[in-house]
């Protein structure tokens, strides 16, 4: 999501004193208890004997890091667990990890600017690099200084390896053991972290994730899980148009089904109210409810498509890069002019989990259970609702079903509707408020639509003179908090992203903006801006990397002779994929490269023809520098997943709208890949010593334009308007 | 009153007859490893064993299920769950996790049915399970891992 910069956090480097002060303060809060109970902040620290608000040790000696960054499947708490136990010298089979939120003096993200809690950006490696690996190395001395006192030895003879504290004249200690006495312990300040050399864990191929025991025995509690004393289910019915109200309803006929126990008016529609899921679900089919459609978005996809195209001709562009003179350079006689435009769709995230939440008011205090991947976003926002400080709104994190962006929501709709049915039923018992997949598909908050339309110029020898890209959509950040930061001159950074960093030296280029209105709610997804640019930049060298008879891989490497992480997996793929040899008989080849969130992956797609025409990608070879490698087991996943993701999407995904009507409600009309369109996935990790960058997102990018340029090295045919089986995409 | 067998225990519950599986097993009996994924068979997250076969808790009613043997994640054993659930664990396959129960039921099923699946066993009994993580790849792997360690 927010493509903020998590390679220049501020603050720089954390203030290590905050590392610790949330003891003294009582700051850990929303903290799960080893029975996922919550547990109060002095009621941890009577009983868990908490370090400081990133860590707790467990008299046992487990070690539980207390997680900022939301775990979607990613591997945050896995990632930020690796570092912790690096410093710390723990033994990997005594980590543990948890969400905490609800405090972003501790928690903010550097990567968000410092004030905001939040996960997104592929930041959570690179924002929080210093902060957990201080937090590791600061207990480690306090456990240290704690042993040394009671054996009354110098703490420099003391070692820790694999979560044992050892002296040589025979002391022997677990963190458990000492993890009292070290507590109260003045907290030092010049703590030292390791060099590279000294690492054990980080960049260990060996470490499992955290969490794959309870997942692969249906233990892992999600959101959907949370049970309370009292708890009724809320299905709410949402109006069928963007921007559309709700007019009236009867509720008569869902009342008198058997479970029902209320049906409110709520914020975005209206709720019912029943014991369990089933008999929600059921009762809202017997709701009758009139809309006002006055103020409504009605426009269909193939409308906007048509105006979007109109546009990128006659509307007026905000710029967003201006190398050189273009215009001039398209003038020049003697240049080869080579135009082409791509059309991508709105999209869904689709988590398994569709959204939902928890929430429970007493004693004045409101409680939020949900995937938080924006807590303070929905800590205030509970507060507003509820007319109470932040500070009276406790939220447990709960792992979610996936997210790919769509639960960091600034307008925070899920949690809206969870707070206001409480709301409307009086507070009187705990709610679930739950969607359905159709009612996930329906709610809007799409990665946008966009039209691409670019235009480049050859000279003789082959080489792009000139590069023009403009890029007609709707704006991410409009309209949000972000807007301020994100929007200047003009451009939301978000809907240029990929393009307006393009890294190929091309003398004369340029970039600009046309943007859209909708009412039709768009949001980050999964790789944000690079979800579209990457594809149009990457097919588009492609085209002209033929149109100039010229190999797609030397072609990009005489214009990234500058930008050596580019080169390093551009050749690390070709190398791998064995570029310079004819591919076997009956298999074609696709390659591109995308740098998102710092991070720089090169893909090459290998697929053939099916018999009945289709294509099969047998092969994705990624190569990805994400600098120091922390954990190379949940990297080669993300990669794995980045590229099914994103294959689903280009040959399968999209949400259209008829008369402003979503068309898809349910995976049989929004289609997602399946095991049988998986291929097999090689990923290969660049060595580097580099600061870290984040995986979650940049595996996904340069998925499609490879396949694309596959499926042309195979056919012939360039595929411009997504995704690869809509029918307009099959007859252009 | 339905009676349910449920992991060998007998449960007699006091709901709608139509009341799909899926939600009797997580808001009545309380098993919440069966995950709700989309509500029509077409995700396969609240995959169970009913009488040895992979069913769609979703769709299927329990008036229909009356002294039929239900199995859920809770209660999955045998040789072929073992081995499925150690090759998940050796190779880390789940992502977040939420498509998993669904996914490991119906690789223990195509294992009781098929020791020794092919590339094309596994995707012709696996197509019906979603995963928005895409992790096919390891889910791939894990299945062969799981065979190679049965006899047959």
């Amino acid at each position: 999501m927010a493509p903020l910069d998590p390679i220049n956090p501020v603050p720089a480097h954390p203030r290590r004193r905050s590392i610790l002060k949330g003891v003294a303060a009582g700051l850990v809060l929303g903290a799960l208890g080893p029975a996922g109970r919550l547990i109060t902040a002095q009621a941890a620290e009577a009983a868990q004997m908490p370090f400081n608000a990133y860590l707790r040790i467990d008299p046992d000696s487990t070690v539980t890091v207390l997680s900022s960054q939301f775990e979607m499947g990613q591997g945050s708490y896995t990632g930020l667990a690796t570092l912790v136990a690096e410093e710390l010298d723990a033994d990997w089979a005594q980590m543990r990890a948890e969400g905490v939120a609800g405090n972003e003096k501790l928690y903010g993200n550097p990567a968000f600017g410092g004030a905001l809690q939040g996960t997104g950006g592929s930041s959570s490696t690179p924002g929080m690099w210093d902060r957990y690996r201080y937090a590791g190395a600061t207990a480690r001395r306090m456990l240290v200084q704690a042993a040394a006192q009671a054996w009354q030895v110098p703490a420099a003879d003391i070692v820790v390896e694999r979560g044992i504290v050892r002296h040589a004249a025979g002391h022997q200690a677990t963190f458990g053991d000492l993890v009292q006495a070290a507590a109260a312990l003045p907290v030092p300040t010049d703590v030292q972290l390791k060099t590279p050399s000294q690492w054990t864990l980080i960049g260990s191929e060996t470490l499992h994730r955290l969490d794959t025991a309870a997942k692969s025995t249906g233990r892992q509690q999600y959101t959907i899980d949370v049970r309370l004393p009292g708890m009724l289910t809320a299905v709410v019915a949402h109006p069928p148009l963007f921007g559309a109200k709700v007019k009236s309803f009867d509720a008569s006929a869902a009342k008198a089904i058997p479970g029902v126990v209320d049906v409110v008016a709520v914020a975005r529609g209206v709720a019912v109210v029943a014991k369990d899921t089933w008999t929600a679900i059921k009762a809202r089919r017997a709701l009758q409810v009139e809309w006002d459609e006055s103020g409504a978005e009605t426009r269909g996809t193939d409308d906007l498509m048509a105006e979007y195209r109109q546009l990128a001709t006659t509307g007026n562009a905000d710029v967003a890069r201006n190398d050189g003179d273009v215009e001039a350079a398209f003038a020049k006689s003697g240049a080869r002019l080579i135009e082409a435009a791509y059309e991508f769709p709105y999209l869904a995230h689709a988590p398994m989990e569709p959204l939902n939440a928890v929430v429970r008011f007493q004693d004045g205090e409101l409680e939020i259970w949900s995937g938080h991947q924006f807590p303070t976003v929905y800590q205030q926002t509970g507060a507003k609702l509820m007319g109470i400080p932040p500070e009276k709104v406790k939220l447990h994190v709960l792992m979610s079903g996936g997210s790919f962006g769509r639960r960091a929501v600034p307008d925070a709709d899920f949690i809206v509707d969870a707070v206001t049915v409480l709301q409307a039923t009086g507070a009187k018992t705990p709610i679930r408020m739950q969607w359905t997949r159709e009612d996930d598909m329906a709610a809007g908050h799409y990665r946008p639509m966009y039209y691409h339309a670019l235009r480049a110029a050859l000279d003789e020898q082959g080489n792009v003179v000139a590069w023009h890209h403009r890029v007609v959509g709707q704006s991410i950040m409009r309209g949000t908090a972000f807007e301020r930061s994100m929007v200047r001159n003009g451009v939301d950074g978000t809907s240029v992203e990929g393009g307006s960093t393009l890294p190929y030296r091309i003398p004369n280029l340029k970039v600009d903006l046309i943007t859209t209105d909708s009412k039709t709610p768009v949001l980050w997804w999964r790789s944000v801006g690079s979800s579209h640019t990457a594809y149009s930049t990457e097919v588009f060298i492609d085209e002209l990397a033929y149109a100039a008879k010229r190999d797609p891989v030397e072609f990009r490497r005489a214009m990234l002779k500058d930008r050596p992480r580019h080169l390093g997996v551009l050749n690390l793929v070709a190398e791998k994929a064995g570029w310079e040899k004819p591919a076997p008989d009956g298999i074609f080849r696709g390659i591109a490269v995308h740098e998102s969130f710092h991070t720089f992956v090169a893909q090459v797609m290998e697929v053939r023809v099916r018999p009945d025409g289709g294509i099969k990608v047998v092969r994705a070879i990624v190569a990805v520098d994400c600098g120091v490698a922390v954990n190379p087991n949940v990297i080669r996943a993300q990669m794995e997943g980045g590229v099914g993701f994103a294959l689903g999407a280009v040959m399968k995904s999209a949400i259209t709208l008829d008369k402003g009507r979503v068309q898809e409600g349910n995976f049989d009309t929004y289609q997602v890949l399946t095991i049988d369109e998986m291929p097999k996935v090689e990923v290969h990790i660049m060595p580097s010593t580099e600061r870290p960058t984040g995986v979650g997102e940049p595996g996904v990018p340069p998925a499609g334009p490879a396949l694309a340029n596959a499926v042309f090295a195979a056919t012939g045919r360039r595929i411009r308007i997504l995704p690869f089986n809509s029918k307009r995409a099959q007859s252009a | 009153m339905v009676r349910l067998k449920v992991n060998g225990e007998m449960h007699e519950i006091d709901v709608d007859p139509e009341m799909p599986l899926l939600w009797a097993l997580r808001d009545v009996i309380g098993l919440t490893g069966t995950k709700f994924g989309c509500g029509h068979a077409l995700c396969g997250a609240c995959t169970v064993h009913v009488d040895g076969m992979p069913t769609r808790a979703c769709v299927t009613s329990i008036s229909t299920l009356t002294d039929r043997e239900i199995v859920t994640i809770e209660g999955v054993s045998g040789a072929e769950a073992k081995a499925v659930q150690a090759a998940w664990e050796a190779l880390d396959v789940p992502q977040c996790g939420y498509c998993q129960s669904g996914q490991i039921m119906s690789a223990v099923g195509l294992l009781m049915q098929v020791p020794k699946p092919t590339d094309d066993d596994i995707d012709g009994a696996m197509t019906g399970n979603i995963c928005r993580c895409a992790t096919y790849h390891r889910i791939r792997q894990a299945i062969h891992q799981a065979a190679a360690t049965l006899p047959g």
